[in-house]
């Protein structure tokens, strides 16, 4: 895997750009080749695909918050949910407001009770805030459940749908490939309009969550390189040292924050959008789990890491539908096995590794010279 | 003075840590208070940087009374440490520890701030060397030589130093004395808290013993070291 790596960065820069934006394109046109093996057999291949860029939205999110400034947040879950919720009654419930102008205000909504959240409670550490932002998430599923404002259990429908290029027919459609015994078709009669939100073909709103992640990937890798970045390190690393180099580790952490429910609410409103509808079952604890897992699994701290955690963890259960229940313990399995063999994830960040390995061996030595730290001098 | 420290008591809970210090350290010295574990040095220092809370008494930098302002801004004002265990960022690079040290400064394209850095890998060459290592893969030694250099980043006026002899052998020990003083010497006023009393003392200017949260006695380094009481409870000598 390293040794793949190191190729690539010995690249030249052009032939990376190129690479990149072959992988891009390859992404883009994914739902149309829908190649044998990767494609999802009985569940519609394109929304499996839309489900998977909300999942790398969120483990982006996510890992801004965990991987990046070290808190522990277990009720992701609760920004999604009113990024979804306001979305919800602005174009539906309360108002009709079109999609473009609902989701800046649920974004900026998401945003702001991100600093709500993290005001008071950022002041504890570790375990604790787990527990405050656990009791969080579930606030705001019940808030749903109770509120008439919301409509209770019976959810909210209708809710608008991004705005169609070129009217109902679009300006072009683009046919899919379909694979035979050992032919593949352009299938003429099985197409994409370009670019059509509608009910049934769901492609449209995997093109629209693919930009939004390739966007955030490179805020993402912006906000990493930056001085932002650099403090949200230190503080994860050892908080009382980042605050004597100046560093303001609350404003820091409330930022990291903030920053996270941003993300969370921009993917709970484009979900609420393809989904047409949503209700409290929709954000149940579960996928707070879900979320963390896919940060967990992959490698917190490393964008990469994150995105393919989010992928297995979103993907991987649909495409395997016809064991039903046993993917479920088929998944928990599989987190055991993580948790023991790669407890860092199976991408972690090359600091990680190196701090990991390096607090073992300090271990080591400290107990076979009975803390005697002299003797590595 | 550059700090003055009046009637000063911190508690951790119902535990009084420190009860009614005062010393001052003028400009320019190394000051030390020393002491055995748990006699207070630590806290002090930490309150000094704004990590503990004062309970009361007050602690003034350069005649102001700092005791409302957080820690990160205190920085800002000239005062940098270098915090028991040294507790450098360990995931990071040495490089990228320096850096973080010149947080609050945003001059990094100067030439003021390359002099700076140049200054601290003059004062420790092994850190040069190591510069593009993970900081956290260094030596005992190595870590409080960044520690401290990171501490300088900053530009402080007042230099806090927590023990930075700590687990250190006795060679190592000799080398950081020797920069310490050679920082001093550069213009930079030094608050140093150490267990290694004999050292210390050889290179301070003013000596304070704190025991069990009281200052017991204060004096220059050089009257201290030969003080049959210091001698026989913290340097070893004859009883």
């Amino acid at each position: 895997m390293s040794k793949i790596k190191q190729r690539f960065v010995a690249l030249p820069k052009p032939v990376k750009i190129l690479l990149w934006v072959l992988l891009a394109l390859f992404a883009y046109a994914l739902p149309l080749l829908e190649p044998p093996i990767i494609s999802t057999p009985g569940v519609d291949f394109g929304g499996v695909l839309f489900v998977v860029t909300m999942y790398c939205l969120v483990a982006i999110g996510l890992n801004i918050v965990v991987g990046y400034a070290g808190l522990l947040d277990l009720g992701y879950v609760g920004f999604y949910a009113i990024g979804a919720y306001t979305a919800a009654v602005l174009t539906s419930f309360h108002a009709h407001w079109p999609l473009l102008l609902a989701i800046p205000v649920a974004v900026v909504v998401t945003t702001i009770s991100g600093v709500l959240l993290g005001a008071p409670t950022l002041r504890v550490r570790g375990d604790y805030l787990a527990i405050v932002t656990l009791g969080f998430g579930e606030i705001i599923r019940l808030v749903a459940v109770n509120s008439e404002w919301l409509n209770q259990r019976k959810g909210i429908s209708d809710i608008a749908r991004p705005p169609s290029i070129g009217g109902q027919e679009g300006l072009f459609e683009i046919p899919h490939l379909f694979w035979g015994d050992g032919t593949v078709l352009v299938d003429t009669k099985d197409t994409t309009q370009f670019l059509v939100f509608g009910v049934l073909d769901q492609i449209p709103y995997y093109w629209l969550g693919l930009t939004v992640v390739i966007v955030m990937l490179f805020a993402d890798r912006l906000i990493k390189n930056s001085r932002v970045g650099r403090a949200w390190e230190a503080t994860r690393e050892d908080e009382d040292a980042a605050e004597l180099m100046g560093v303001p580790t609350f404003k820091f952490k409330l930022l990291a924050f903030a920053t996270g429910a941003f993300v969370g609410g921009l993917a709970g409103s484009l979900y609420a959008s393809r989904q047409n509808f949503i209700n409290p079952d929709s954000f149940l604890l579960l996928y707070s789990i879900l979320f963390l897992a896919a940060v967990v699994v992959g490698g917190q701290g490393n964008r990469w890491g994150v995105l393919v955690g989010a992928i297995l963890v979103a993907y991987l259960p649909q495409r395997f539908r016809e064991f039903d229940d046993f993917r479920v313990l088929a998944f928990g399995l599989a987190l055991v096995l993580l948790a023991t063999l790669r407890p860092e994830g199976l991408f972690p960040p090359r600091r990680t590794v190196r701090a990991k390995h390096l607090e073992q061996e300090l271990e080591e030595l400290e107990e076979g010279a009975g803390g005697e730290e002299s003797a590595r001098v | 003075m550059l700090l003055e420290v009046e009637g000063l008591c911190v508690n951790y809970g119902h535990i009084e840590a420190i009860r009614d210090i005062s010393f001052s350290v003028p400009e320019g010295t190394v000051t030390t208070l020393i002491g055995a574990n748990g006699a207070g040095k630590t806290t002090t220092l930490k309150t000094i940087s704004g990590l503990r809370k004062v309970r009361a008494g007050s602690v003034r930098f350069e005649g102001r009374d700092i005791n409302d302002i957080p820690p990160y801004d205190r920085v800002k004002l000239g005062i940098g440490q270098s915090p028991e265990g040294r507790r450098c960022f360990v995931g990071m690079t040495v490089r990228e520890n320096l850096e973080m040290g010149a947080f609050t400064r945003n001059d990094r394209k100067s030439a003021a701030y390359r002099e700076d850095m140049e200054r601290v890998l003059t004062l420790f060459p092994r850190l040069e060397e190591r510069i593009d290592q993970i900081s956290g893969t260094m030596s005992g030694g190595e870590q409080q030589m960044l520690a401290i250099g990171r501490a300088l980043m900053a530009r402080p006026r007042l230099l806090l130093l927590d023990e930075p002899s700590m687990g250190l052998a006795p060679k190592l020990i000799q080398q950081i004395f020797t920069i310490i003083t050679e920082i001093n010497q550069q213009g930079t006023t030094v608050l140093l808290v150490e267990q290694n009393a004999a050292q210390a003392l050889k290179r301070s200017h003013d000596a304070h013993i704190l025991e069990t949260g009281e200052i017991i006695r204060s004096g220059t380094g050089a009257d201290l070291a030969v003080d049959p009481a210091v001698k026989a409870a913290y340097l070893g000598g004859d009883v």
